[in-house]
């Protein structure tokens, strides 16, 4: 009934080929970014902001560059941990090396030097497929770990090897990192980047680089007949991927938490990226936010749960029932739609056209 | 009822009830709000456990028999991290407005939660006490002014070890020439004591070896084999963490190094870390910040208080001589003083997180207030200011015995003077760094 496109004509290619080609859905992606950047700020607790919003936003850019290399072109990787660290220390670096550059410039450098790291350990891609590159995207991910733990240099020789944000403005008094940033410019700062990457992303797949992802995912033999070249295609995906997760990184190290130590980026770190895009939905832009979701929120939610209900149980207890809900949560909903939260989605849209008279 | 609308059902369950997750938890006005971040669960949970146990039951011992501090009752929340640091940083941000005045202090309990937290405390106004562990240029309170790391740092146990090998060899002049190595856990726990290790080498002439071993530290055998073979070393230091200092200790008595020339920091000499280790384990030193056993003044009461009233927080009255048990009661004692002594300056009243930094700038914890504790022996005073919030740092040696830890030791001094320089030279680098004006102590 409402969501009909019934009436709704495209005069013009432009028109047709439009990200969001029926009229309710441009509403309500309008709605949803007024919500993200206007009521989320103005009604939400700081808790809510920093705790939960933030984590989700960042996590959700890192799955956001995994699924393009994993959902779109095909390329199973279990890297993302170490390309994040990349990016942290690689923004570190830029920051204390060049105090005078802005944080956007800083943020965008760290992506730019991760995507460089991601085409190096992208090139084995070429020869080894599906499992076996995972277990060679692995050895990414310790090798980039034991790097930073093991020079000093990448540290700026700190005893520990933590790295600390210094504190940077985007313009003016608008701190975004360091002790004076309040929560709703960090907030905003991190959607206003992943807003920005997620749109550039869905466009990149529906462009040629996107379409010969996909056709080298699907099947590559016969991506090369049609002549796509699978250096450049796998290696653009593996550079993209490793952009994208970088600045995830930069954000989570400057904007998150403030400091970090290269631990913050270990393999769990990468399963746990995996099974946002996992659950989410291979190979869709809104499975990366709906998988983040998922893994962020719902955790905190269980063990927040007991205590809103006014149930009195020892937080030992309330950590062990979290763990067992969380899995079995995990397991109903890959075995009730295994192509992940964004495949129910995409059900609900096709019901709602029905709505309320299905057939 | 079809599985679709199973799904619905739960989906807008869950919608509905994540909306209410901000809703707060009415606490009463007139008590003092602690905030405990525990890890009762996940990998280090047998070290964790008693920590907590310990903390709650000084907590509950103070409400027992005082009714509180000052005649304020104390409200204590526990929140599980599962020594994980993002949902370290979750349970912080949870509790650090719960109750009248929200959160007094956060003992984070852990090295990762505790560099999360560095910024946080600083906007909060919330002190950070990290006894034994963090950062140990935090003993600099100009640049740190939130940051308070009594009674022990890394880097004073690594000046200590040293100390106490010294003393053993019969000087230290006789250290020259002498082989010391450090097994350590690579990461930023383990790497803190490398730098005072270095420059003690250089100043003594000891020949000064390290061994990182990964996360977790269940495979050792390549390190100590050329520890135990080629090296052979005449001391080794440990700073291990969880499995992997029982590992080392295996490792240790299969080439055969002798077990009295093996030290670890305080984190390897939990009792959890000694029993999986069984026989191997006798003879193995390490340092510790607290006294050991239960037989003190404070455990009496502990026991008549909570355990004969069937009210303790461990499994069993025999529980609560542990090290980390022991630890717990400290960091308890710590906040706990320095609550009453924000009271008696700004009143009998819930205390905000600002006073008690004030109070912890000037905290005093004397040999007399010890004794009428009942912890004399069992902690060493403590004597803070605005410039120094360490304290003297100093640690005893400990030795397994097969059973319990054993006090081989008197309570050992660190070189202040160099290690106080290091301090104030590191936080002067990160003062650099996140542009902090060093505030004045007058």
């Amino acid at each position: 009934m409402i969501y009909r496109e019934a009436g709704e004509f495209k005069a013009s290619y432009r028109e047709d080929q439009a990200i969001l080609p029926i009229r309710q859905d441009r509403w309500f992606m309008w709605g949803l970014m007024a919500v993200a950047f206007l009521l989320i700020p103005a009604i939400s607790s700081q808790y809510w902001l920093s705790t939960i919003m933030l984590p989700f936003l960042i996590l959700a850019l890192a799955a956001l560059g995994l699924n393009v290399l994993t959902g779109y072109a095909g390329q199973l990787s279990l890297g993302t941990g170490g390309f994040m660290a990349t990016g942290a220390f690689a923004a570190y670096k830029l920051a204390t090396m060049f105090p005078e550059l802005h944080i956007v410039v800083v943020i965008l450098l760290a992506g730019l030097i991760t995507a460089g790291v991601g085409i190096i350990f992208g090139i084995p891609s070429l020869r080894i497929k599906g499992f076996y590159l995972a277990v060679a995207t692995l050895a990414s991910q310790f090798f980039l770990i034991w790097m930073f733990n093991k020079f000093g240099w990448f540290t700026n020789y700190s005893s520990s090897g933590v790295i600390s944000a210094p504190p940077m403005t985007v313009f003016g008094d608008f701190f975004v990192t360091g002790p004076h940033a309040t929560a709703v410019a960090k907030y905003l700062f991190a959607l206003s980047l992943v807003v920005f990457f997620a749109i550039m992303t869905k466009n990149l797949v529906r462009s040629n680089i996107g379409r010969e992802w996909m056709a080298v995912r699907d099947m590559d033999i016969a991506a090369e007949i049609i002549g796509i070249k699978m250096l450049p295609t796998k290696l653009k995906a593996f550079a993209y991927s490793s952009f994208l997760c970088g600045i995830a990184g930069a954000l989570w190290a400057f904007v998150h938490t403030g400091s970090v130590e290269p631990l913050a980026f270990d393999v769990n770190r990468s399963f746990q990226i995996l099974f946002m895009v996992i659950i989410g939905g291979l190979g869709s832009i809104m499975g990366a936010f709906l998988g983040s979701a998922f893994i962020v929120l719902l955790p905190i939610f269980l063990s927040n749960a007991p205590h809103l209900f006014g149930i009195n149980i020892a937080v030992d207890l309330i950590s062990h029932i979290e763990f067992m809900v969380f899995g079995a949560l995990i397991l109903f909903f890959l075995i009730v739609e295994p192509h992940g939260l964004a495949r129910l989605w995409q059900i609900a849209k096709e019901k709602l056209r029905l709505w309320p008279f299905p057939y | 009822m079809n599985i679709t609308r199973v799904k619905t059902t739960i989906i807008a369950a869950a919608v509905i009830a994540g909306s209410l997750a901000g809703a707060a938890t009415a606490f009463a006005a007139d008590s003092q709000f602690i905030g405990s971040l525990v890890y009762r669960t996940g990998p280090y949970a047998p070290g964790g456990i008693p920590w907590a146990d310990g903390f709650a039951d000084y907590i509950n011992l103070l409400n027992a028999r005082d009714g509180g501090i000052n005649g304020v009752k104390l409200d204590l929340e526990e929140c599980d991290t599962a020594y994980n640091t993002d949902k370290g940083v979750e349970c912080y941000e949870r509790l650090k407005n719960n109750g009248a005045t929200g959160m007094p202090a956060v003992m984070p309990l852990s090295t990762g939660i505790t560099y999360a937290l560095l910024d946080r405390v600083v906007a909060d106004k919330i002190p950070l006490i990290t006894s034994g562990y963090g950062r140990a240029d935090a003993a600099d309170g100009r640049i740190f002014p939130y940051v308070f790391v009594p009674p022990a740092t890394y880097w004073g146990g690594a000046d200590i070890a040293i100390n106490y090998i010294s003393a053993q060899e019969g000087g230290y002049g006789k250290l020259k020439g002498k082989k010391i190595a450090l097994v350590y856990h690579d990461s930023a726990y383990g790497k803190e004591p490398i730098k005072t290790l270095e420059a003690l080498a250089k100043q003594h002439g000891f020949k000064f070896s390290k061994f990182p071993v990964p996360h977790p530290g269940l495979e050792q055998k390549a390190t100590w084999l050329k520890i135990g073979r080629q090296l052979r070393p005449d001391y080794v230091l440990m700073w291990g963490w969880g499995v992997m200092n029982a590992t080392a200790i295996k490792e240790a008595a299969a080439v055969g190094f002798p077990r009295d020339k093996f030290i670890g920091v305080w984190w390897s000499g939990n009792d959890a870390d000694m029993i999986p280790a069984g026989k191997a384990a006798t003879g193995y030193k390490s340092l510790q910040f607290n006294g050991v056993g239960s037989d003190f003044g404070v455990h009496k009461q502990i026991k008549k208080e909570l355990y004969a009233k069937g009210k303790g927080s461990a499994k069993s009255a025999e529980n609560t001589g542990e090290v980390a048990y022991n630890r717990g009661l400290q960091s308890a004692l710590i906040l706990t003083e320095a609550l009453q002594a924000a009271m008696n300056h700004y009143g009998n009243k819930p205390v905000t997180g600002e006073q008690v930094a004030w109070a912890l700038d000037r905290l005093s914890i004397t040999e007399d207030r010890l004794k009428e504790i009942g912890a004399d022996g069992l902690f060493d005073p403590i004597e803070l200011s605005c410039v120094d919030h360490l304290g003297k740092g100093r640690a005893k040696v400990t030795q397994w015995d097969g059973k319990q830890w054993k006090t081989i030791s008197d309570w050992i001094s660190p070189n202040s003077e160099m290690l106080r320089a290091m301090y104030e030279a590191s936080a002067a680098q990160y003062a650099k760094e996140k542009g902090i004006t060093p505030r004045p102590c007058g």
